[in-house]
């Protein structure tokens, strides 16, 4: 693999690992399959190309686009926990009206970014730093949140409503919290993208459910045997491995319309090494 | 004190599958006494649990606890002074922390939850201390995840965690019954020196007779959501229980067919 598709595969993996902190938080810690990100990823790059349109600062931008997604999130959430819809199905009503959504923020399906203002440079190292810093720094924050008392609240809801509601704490609370944090921070991986890309695209988001569930699972597929490693870091490495698969598979031939069904195959594997290997990590297990 | 006052509920109200397990029922359970309910399934111990616990709103009554009316009050505010532990030991933890994290979360109940950090190392020597009087070595695993625990090491875990705030009332739904009897008997004696310690009004829901007797003050024996026997531990055999329950069996068995 050349040095450019090795950064480009990095700098990939490295955006989704993003993506992967975001969807860790609801499949894993609080027990959620949330389809909801396929519309927040997008949506992430729609309210930041608004910003950008605007001449604003991309930081801004990104800022907005984590509002953006975090209120993605708590639509989900309203769904299932106020109208009693199942989780499934109120993300995929959630990604649905998120696609009306996303074309109305800049009424264009397609936003061409490139004279506009954004975090990158033409520096493809110096991307891959920036890019590090984003990552760990979200990292940090996430993993000191779920040492905090509401971050062990949203551990216990996963686990066990029933000990939540016998602590005084409605656990409907903490599914709030994961959910907006999640999408939020799935929209900021949708942000980063377009900024990456130069361009916002109503597509973007599709199957970037199971780009994020590889991630995770091909973590902890990999690091299964080292079990002091924490849940975010696991994402991370699973996201730039995927990535890294992803590239070497482009280089040896594989056609780029052929990635999708290769990652769901990625996942396949992966699932199954888990669900058959003696001494696997089962997936339904958090943390 | 807890008092249930002229409590009624029906299931599934105007269906075909109309179940009227409650109608004007009271009963009050006197402070610091340990009461074993004991029944038929499907006589309404669980449900007297539930709505006592606020799972389950009754139709019309009142649960008044220390004078107060309480009957209006969500499961999570009562939680407060009532602690619970179930017959799945996992039911009372959070199988993917560990003891430590099990127990700073238990010590939290009641008090606002924010953004501090949960685990304090102060802590820890109570935590332990509080498990070494278990004797079954659990303060020797506070970094161990609870899934790696067994089903008694669980229990002994919740009841340790539901009684930590020292509740106003203590539920005890069958906690043995999914335990096999060495662990069953274990768990029995230290809810039994538990109780004797910190004087907590409990309810125990129990099939076993002789637990009945054995471990609590005051047995009373419910049929279809009504009271057929209510007497001191002390003035009754398991003999005698056991009697009263076939027949009441048997009775229900001939109704059946």
């Amino acid at each position: 693999m050349g040095t450019g598709l090795l950064l480009t595969s990095i700098q990939q993996g490295l955006i989704y690992a993003i993506l992967a902190i975001g969807v860790f938080l609801t499949y894993k810690i609080l027990d959620i399959a949330d389809l909801s990100v396929e519309g927040s990823f997008p949506l992430g790059a729609f309210v930041f190309a608004r910003f950008a349109l605007a001449d604003m600062n991309p930081v801004l931008g990104i800022g907005g686009a984590f509002v953006a997604g975090a209120l993605a999130g708590l639509l989900t959430a309203m769904l299932f926990i106020k109208l009693k819809i199942k989780p499934l199905l109120s993300g995929i009503l959630t990604l649905t009206i998120l696609y009306s959504v996303n074309l109305r923020i800049n009424g264009k399906a397609n936003i061409p970014l490139f004279k506009n203002p954004v975090i990158f440079s033409n520096d493809k190292w110096m991307n891959v730093i920036l890019l590090i810093l984003i990552v760990l720094s979200i990292k940090i924050v996430i993993d000191l949140f779920l040492k905090t008392e509401i971050g062990y609240l949203l551990i216990a809801t996963g686990d066990n409503e029933v000990l939540v509601t016998s602590l005084g704490e409605n656990s409907n609370k903490y599914k709030i919290i994961g959910l907006a944090l999640s999408n939020g921070l799935v929209a900021v991986a949708g942000s980063i993208t377009a900024q990456m890309n130069g361009f916002a695209d109503i597509t973007m988001g599709s199957s970037i459910i199971v780009f994020a569930l590889a991630s995770i699972i091909i973590g902890d597929t990999i690091l299964k045997s080292v079990t002091k490693i924490k849940g975010t870091t696991r994402a991370i490495m699973g996201a730039i491995i995927y990535q890294l698969i992803g590239g070497f598979a482009i280089d040896r031939g594989l056609p780029a319309t052929d990635l999708k069904a290769a990652t769901a195959i990625i996942v396949i594997i992966f699932i199954a090494i888990n669900n058959f290997s003696p001494n696997g990590l089962k997936l339904a297990e958090r943390k | 004190m807890i008092e249930i006052k002229g409590l009624s509920k029906t299931f599934n109200k105007g269906s075909e599958n109309e179940i009227k397990l409650f109608e004007n029922f009271s009963i009050t359970f006197e402070e610091g006494k340990c009461t074993a309910l004991l029944g038929s399934n499907g006589c309404g111990k669980s449900t007297l649990l539930n709505i006592i616990s606020g799972n389950i709103a009754p139709d019309s009554g009142l649960i008044v606890v220390d004078g107060e009316d309480v009957t209006k009050d969500n499961e999570e505010k009562r939680a407060m002074y009532i602690g619970r532990v179930h017959q799945n030991p996992s039911l009372g933890v959070s199988a993917s922390l560990n003891i430590l994290e099990n127990m700073s979360l238990a010590d939290k109940k009641g008090e606002k939850f924010g953004i501090k950090r949960l685990i304090r190392p102060k802590n820890r020597v109570r935590y332990e201390s509080i498990l070494k009087e278990l004797d079954l070595g659990l303060e020797n695993k506070m970094d161990v995840m609870v899934k790696f625990l067994s089903g008694g090491q669980r229990q002994s875990l919740s009841l340790c965690m539901a009684t930590m705030k020292n509740p106003k009332l203590l539920l005890l739904d069958e906690h043995t019954a999914a335990l096999d009897p060495k662990t069953s008997r274990v768990i029995m004696e230290k809810t039994r020196e538990l109780l004797e310690r910190k004087a907590i009004t409990t309810i125990m829901i129990s099939h076993n007779m002789k637990d009945a007797i054995t471990y609590s003050d005051r047995v009373v024996m419910l049929d279809q959501g009504e009271i057929i026997l209510d007497r001191p531990s002390s003035q009754i055999t398991e003999e005698e229980l056991l009697s009263i329950y076939t027949a009441k069996l048997l009775e229900f068995q001939r109704k059946a067919v």
